[in-house]
């Protein structure tokens, strides 16, 4: 396999504070906002960006970063194996009223996007709804953009994208791999890879 | 696993697994909005030869919940005639495009056919066959437990959710006493392999007449005296299995009073468990028989959390066996 | 027309003992035996490598007719008898209506011998129609034309010990004997298959051993006591066997036969709920199975009776608890018995033509079967390939039934021909049209008749 590394930790960890600091810019301080992030990857990175956001602005609230699982609002479950959904958790006071700011690691298709609306819809009404990624990669399937993004990387369909996380993988890294002729080779269950062929993103499947 | 016929086919992964997800569905419970949209399209038939109330709306709660179209199926009292409708009736759903098929049926076994015979291709849940397994019943109940030791997700006042401990555990340490009618119940073997495979110790009570002959081939201690279980076992959890009166007539026990005084959960016991004890009984209860109102109705009893966790549990049986590829639990 | 045309000259032939021979079968008979025969004018037949038994005798077949068409025949019946090389059944009195009288038993006599497939010989109801309360008329059915000897309410037991005691009595005046379906109906409401730790996990109420066993018990000493013939039907435990022994060794005039199927298959069958394993009895366990086997071997158990019970295909096409009980057996019971005990070395040739020919003829009381073949005696024979082994599939199946158990089993050998009266009813391994068998049963007769008169 041969996977160029194109974000290192460094790279990673700027990306991310850049992103704090917009989201702030855009909502003109931390009042009323919630960060929730898709599992896996994106809950960790959620994370790291709350505390960034409190790290610069005080009045954020800790307790107002959480996940949102959207296995069972996927438009494509009948297609695969069936997924181990991962916990939903949202803050104390609910979503409601609130300016959500969804968090994943790669935007591909946006049909992981679409599903997290429709979960969302189920859990209240927000005032407004945004969308932060680690990295996009183009391919849109459906119309739906991110409104801070860590990384433009235009890459091919058949090229896979792996992000690592030092939490779940033991390092922070984005690469990409343009080998496409034995996908079973690389190991899933360790990294976040986007499937080209399927055209959605697939979290290291949780059973064999 | 295509289906879900019994729990002795279950690993103990596997059996983890359906109660993780089940956590997942009990959240969306807690939910102003109850639903998933994650069944869609999907067409579930509880297909029940047998009366079943509670079982049935449990499934149906469940299959709706899942945003699934569900036809239930009543053949007690139709027409189709013994022996061919099974058969028939499966021919009939499959043609209607049934993607899982939830049977009740009084023969032990019919899942097993049903699932083997090629009349249908729909994925088959076991909701209680003759005197053989009810699969679901033992998963909610192992999945009460583990709750009630282990905590599942509290949601405070404000809506705020915070997640117990009791995802990815086993029943490991955990003491089970299963006391009635062993030989007659699908309720306790279903619970015997489950539980065990969990990891819990079970230990069964009845009349010798009520036990199974061979019953020293299974994973369990078996002890003719309540009161004996109670004061040896120390049990976590006592399991109360519904007593049928026909019973009585086949000379299985003398009479009602005999059983009740003897293996009955009275107040006097009731009173002798440890105080964080759970009492469980799958219901519905003969109160003042095999279960005394106090015990039924006290902070012990987790009979109302064994309905409410039937349908989470059922939600998840569904999904894993009906949202994916086809390849199951 | 030539004198020879119902000649035949098998060449080639094992006989049990090994002996190698030709046969020459003529008007009905041996006519004689030895190397290098004159086929002149016969039909000859290459028998070599193949096993000349004599025609196998079953002292217990359903063939359902009357009553049951849809499920078998007489013809269909002993078109199966045939095609596993038996040349006599008897039947069951479990028809519609039941064998309780000499005008059924008549008829069921008369239809075998119109379609000529083999010798049937009707056994009469004990009560009357099955139920267990009063006496059939046992001595009209035995002087009947259908001569019957052997009485039976099988599929029920005779559970009354008082009414058990009378028909044993009875029988003594014309030598007849009552064969038991030994099970205590109280001990077994509901039970559809052997009860043990297996039938407690698959929830299915199970028949226990001592529901045989006891009713076994009880008969050989009300044999004992009468002073009467008793034979047991299907025996199926290693318990039963034991008590057999101990009332041989008493003196007591008892025979019991067994299944094919309770000498090779277990009750681990069970466990997928295919109702094709389930039969009454129920098979047992790997224990009783050997019991069988060895009570066989050493005599306790005198004869293989196949219980051949054909069904439609919806009795068995369903849950467990609806499926009817029974396995047709006549086809594969040869084949079963080599795999089961031939071929472990428990029994030899000679030993299967005693269990499968010459004793149930005797217990029956059936005249010009279960002879061992010599000249002379009648041309009742089956010439067996021991050697193939190979899937047992339904092409192999030759009555109405498809419910066999071995479907898919790989068996050893194979039944190639059977002489019934001196004419084929099954060459190369498959029967004859049923128009050539009736027609040459026909001829047979006349041929008789006229001897008869000379």
């Amino acid at each position: 396999m041969s996977a160029r590394t194109l974000l290192h930790q460094a790279d990673i960890t700027r990306a991310l504070t850049r992103i704090a600091h917009e989201v702030l810019e855009s909502n003109r301080g931390s009042a009323g906002l919630v960060l929730l992030g898709i599992p896996t990857r994106g809950v960790l990175l959620a994370s790291r960006l709350g505390r960034i956001l409190a790290d610069i602005d005080p009045d954020f609230d800790p307790a107002s970063v959480g996940s949102i699982d959207v296995t069972m609002y996927r438009d494509d479950l009948s297609r695969k194996p069936t997924r181990a959904p991962a916990p939903t958790s949202v803050p104390p006071g609910g979503i409601d009223g609130t300016t959500v700011v969804l968090v994943d690691d790669v935007l591909y298709s946006g049909r992981t996007i679409r599903a997290a609306l429709d979960a969302i819809s189920d859990l209240g009404r927000p005032r407004a709804v945004r969308l932060a990624v680690l990295v996009d990669r183009g391919h849109r399937e459906l119309p739906i953009r991110a409104d801070f993004v860590g990384k433009n990387l235009p890459s091919a369909q058949h090229e896979r994208i792996f992000v690592h996380l030092a939490e779940l993988d033991g390092d922070d890294s984005v690469s990409i791999d343009s080998l496409s002729t034995n996908p079973a080779s690389t190991d899933p269950a360790s990294t976040a890879q986007v499937d080209a062929a399927a055209g959605s993103t697939t979290h290291g499947r949780a059973r064999p | 696993m295509r289906h879900l016929l019994s729990t002795r086919d279950l690993s103990r992964d596997e059996a983890i697994h359906v109660l993780d997800v089940a956590e997942n569905m009990a959240d969306v419970a807690t939910r102003e909005v109850k639903k998933l949209p994650t069944l869609r399209g999907r067409t579930v038939v509880n297909l029940f030869f047998e009366d079943s109330t509670r079982t049935r709306i449990s499934f149906e709660a469940a299959a709706k919940r899942l945003s699934a179209d569900v036809i239930n199926f009543s053949a007690k009292g139709s027409s189709v005639s013994k022996g061919e409708s099974l058969k028939d009736t499966a021919q009939t759903l499959e043609a209607m495009g049934a993607d899982g098929v939830v049977l009740r049926h009084p023969a032990s076994g019919a899942p097993h056919v049903l699932a083997e015979s090629g009349w249908i291709d729909a994925a088959i849940v076991n909701a209680g066959d003759g005197t053989h397994e009810h699969p679901t019943q033992a998963l909610l109940d192992a999945f009460t437990i583990r709750r009630r030791l282990h905590g599942g997700t509290q949601r405070s006042s404000d809506g705020a959710a915070a997640h117990g401990t009791a995802r990815g555990r086993d029943l490991d340490g955990v003491s089970v006493v299963i006391v009635g009618d062993i030989l007659h119940s699908r309720v306790a073997r279903s619970n015997v392999w489950l539980l065990t495979t969990l990891g819990a110790a079970v230990t069964l009570v009845a009349p010798p007449t009520l036990v199974p002959i061979g019953i020293d081939t299974w994973p369990v201690d078996v002890c003719f005296s309540l009161d004996e279980a109670i004061d040896t076992v120390r049990p976590d959890v006592v399991m109360m299995l519904r007593i049928q009166a026909e019973r009585m007539s086949a000379a299985f026990f003398p009479n009602t009073r005999e059983y009740g005084r003897v293996w009955g959960l009275d107040d006097a016991r009731t009173a002798r468990l440890a105080p964080d004890s759970m009492v469980m009984h799958p219901g519905p209860m003969n109160r003042g028989l095999e279960i005394s109102a106090a015990a039924a109705d006290s902070a012990r009893s987790t009979v109302l959390e064994q309905v409410a966790n039937g349908v989470s549990v059922r939600m998840a049986v569904l999904y894993l066996l009906l949202a994916g590829q086809g390849e199951g639990l | 027309m030539s004198a020879h045309e119902h000649d035949y000259v098998i060449r080639g032939a094992s006989l049990v003992d090994g002996e190698r021979t030709d046969i020459r079968i003529a008007d009905g008979r041996i006519a004689e035996l030895g190397t290098a025969l004159s086929a002149a004018g016969a039909t000859a037949i290459d028998a070599d490598g193949l096993l000349a038994l004599p025609g196998l005798v079953d002292l217990h077949v359903h063939l359902r007719e009357p009553g049951f068409e849809q499920s078998e025949t007489v013809l269909t019946g002993t078109r199966a008898a045939a095609a596993g090389g038996f040349t006599a059944v008897f039947a069951m009195a479990n028809t519609s209506p039941v064998a309780d009288t000499a005008g059924v038993v008549e008829q069921v006599e008369a239809l075998g011998r119109r379609a000529g497939y083999a010798t049937v010989r009707p056994i009469g109801a004990v009560s009357v129609g099955l139920a267990g309360e009063r006496l059939a008329e046992l001595g009209a059915m035995a002087t009947s034309r259908a001569g019957v000897r052997v009485f039976s309410d099988d599929g029920h037991c005779v559970s009354d010990a008082l009414l058990m005691r009378r028909a044993l009595e009875y029988v003594k005046s014309f030598d007849g004997v009552i064969a038991q379906h030994a099970q205590e109906p109280r001990l077994t409401i509901g039970a559809s298959m052997n009860e043990s730790a297996l039938s407690g996990e698959l929830g299915i109420p199970g028949w226990p051993a001592v529901a045989e066993e006891s009713i076994i018990a009880r008969d050989v000493l009300l044999a004992e006591h009468v002073g009467s013939r008793l034979h047991i039907c299907h025996v199926s435990t290693a318990g039963s066997v034991e008590v057999l022994r101990w009332a041989k060794a008493r003196g007591i005039d008892v025979t019991a036969e067994v299944t094919p199927h309770h000498l090779l298959l277990t009750e681990d069958l069970v466990a997928g709920y295919d109702a094709r394993y389930k039969v009454n009895p129920p098979l047992r366990s790997s224990e009783d199975v050997l019991a069988l086997r060895a009570g066989l071997a050493d005599g306790t158990i005198d004869i293989v009776a196949t219980d051949h019970a054909p069904h439609p295909a919806e009795a068995k096409d369903c849950e467990w608890g609806a499926a009817a009980f029974g396995m047709v057996g006549l086809e594969s019971a040869l084949s079963v018995v080599q795999a089961a005990v031939v071929d472990s070395g428990q029994l030899d040739w000679a030993d299967v033509a005693r269990v499968l020919s010459y004793t149930p003829a005797r217990i029956g009381r059936l005249s010009g079967h279960g002879v061992p073949l010599a000249v002379g005696a009648p041309a009742n024979l089956a010439l067996y390939d021991p050697t193939a082994s190979r899937p047992f599939d339904v092409s192999r199946l030759a009555g109405k039934g498809t419910n066999s158990p071995y479907l898919d089993r790989t068996l050893p050998g194979s039944v190639r021909a059977t002489f019934h009266r001196g004419y084929p009813t099954v060459l190369n391994a498959t029967p004859l049209a049923e128009e050539t068998v009736s027609a040459s049963a026909e001829h047979a007769d006349r041929a008789a008749g006229t001897r008869g008169t000379e």
